[in-house]
């Protein structure tokens, strides 16, 4: 039991207490806030499991970018302020599928891995200069890929939330 | 370390993003509870990279353009939310997914064209 698991034990609480939060809180705004937390505990997993890039990359863009687009969203469709308690549907079907996926999947992960040891002293850290090595020599093709799909993702954005009649806008509607 | 850790977190947040998507009626909090999910998946590529390591760590590029499509598919949800919203506004609750019902929705007859690009309004209006 090294410091290693201790840490991941440690923030994947953190992030699993955060996220059941999320799915269960009768607040629209603390659901987004309880998911900044749970994001942040990810991204500290992360730093333990030695890969900086990815976790200094998810505090930036997911919960710097994503999290705070999601809050925006929030906010523009006028989310409840305050508790409301028909946010949900009927629980237990829901409850009933996820804990059987997570028996399931948990059942196969333990058999499979369960008593193997990693030793992390010498894996090669992901830090940002060996990730923009990699990146730039073997994953080249998928990064331009991925460059062209944001291009399609930020005019596909733009084109479904503009106003069709520019005449019809009301002060309100400017976003 | 011991990697199953890993995997029993990623699994763990993973089928609570399941539970989110199913009971959740409010339109972005289904989006959230799919971030838990993306955030599930990622966790799992990081801690296979680390454990079993490979040469070009296709586990960490995995999780970082995961993050990137998960800001892609983000911005086009939230956008098809706004617009739902806009549609809806008059309703009590607009982006309740469970009253969304199509006949309700302005049909494309109905719907004026898109003026041309090349009037004045430009992209911010």
């Amino acid at each position: 039991m090294t410091i290693t698991d201790v840490l991941l034990a440690i923030f994947g609480a953190l992030s699993v207490g955060a996220g059941i939060l999320v799915v269960t809180t009768a607040h629209v705004v603390r659901a987004g806030l309880w998911l900044v937390v749970a994001l942040s505990g990810v991204a500290g997993c992360f730093l333990v499991l030695t890969a900086e890039f990815v976790a200094w990359v998810q505090l930036l863009i997911y919960v710097g970018a994503v999290l705070v687009l999601l809050l925006f969203a929030t906010m523009m469709t006028r989310a409840p302020i305050g508790k409301r308690y028909d946010l949900d549907r009927r629980r237990w079907p829901a409850a009933l599928i996820a804990i059987g996926a997570f028996g399931a999947l948990v059942a196969l992960l333990i058999n499979e891995f369960g008593t193997r040891k990693v030793s992390l002293a010498d894996t090669d850290a992901g830090t940002a200069q060996r990730m923009g090595e990699v990146i730039f020599s073997d994953w080249v093709l998928a990064f331009e890929v991925l460059s062209v799909l944001l291009l399609a993702a930020l005019i596909g954005a733009i084109a479904i939330s503009r106003q069709s009649t520019p005449d019809s806008q009301s002060s309100s509607d400017r976003s | 370390m011991h990697p199953v850790l890993g995997y029993v977190l990623a699994v763990a947040l993973f089928c609570i993003g399941v539970y989110g998507v199913l009971v959740r009626r409010n339109a972005v909090l289904v989006l959230m509870a799919v971030e838990l999910m993306l955030a599930g998946v990622n966790i799992m590529f990081v801690v296979g990279d680390v454990a079993v390591g490979s040469p070009a760590h296709r586990g960490q590029v995995s999780a970082l353009f995961l993050i990137v499509l998960a800001a892609a598919e983000v911005g086009i949800g939230l956008s098809i939310v706004l617009r739902l919203y806009r549609t809806r506004k008059a309703m009590t609750d607009p982006i309740d997914i469970d009253t969304v019902d199509t006949a309700d929705l302005p049909s494309r007859t109905a719907q004026t064209k898109l003026p041309p690009m090349s009037s004045a309004e430009g992209l911010g209006s």
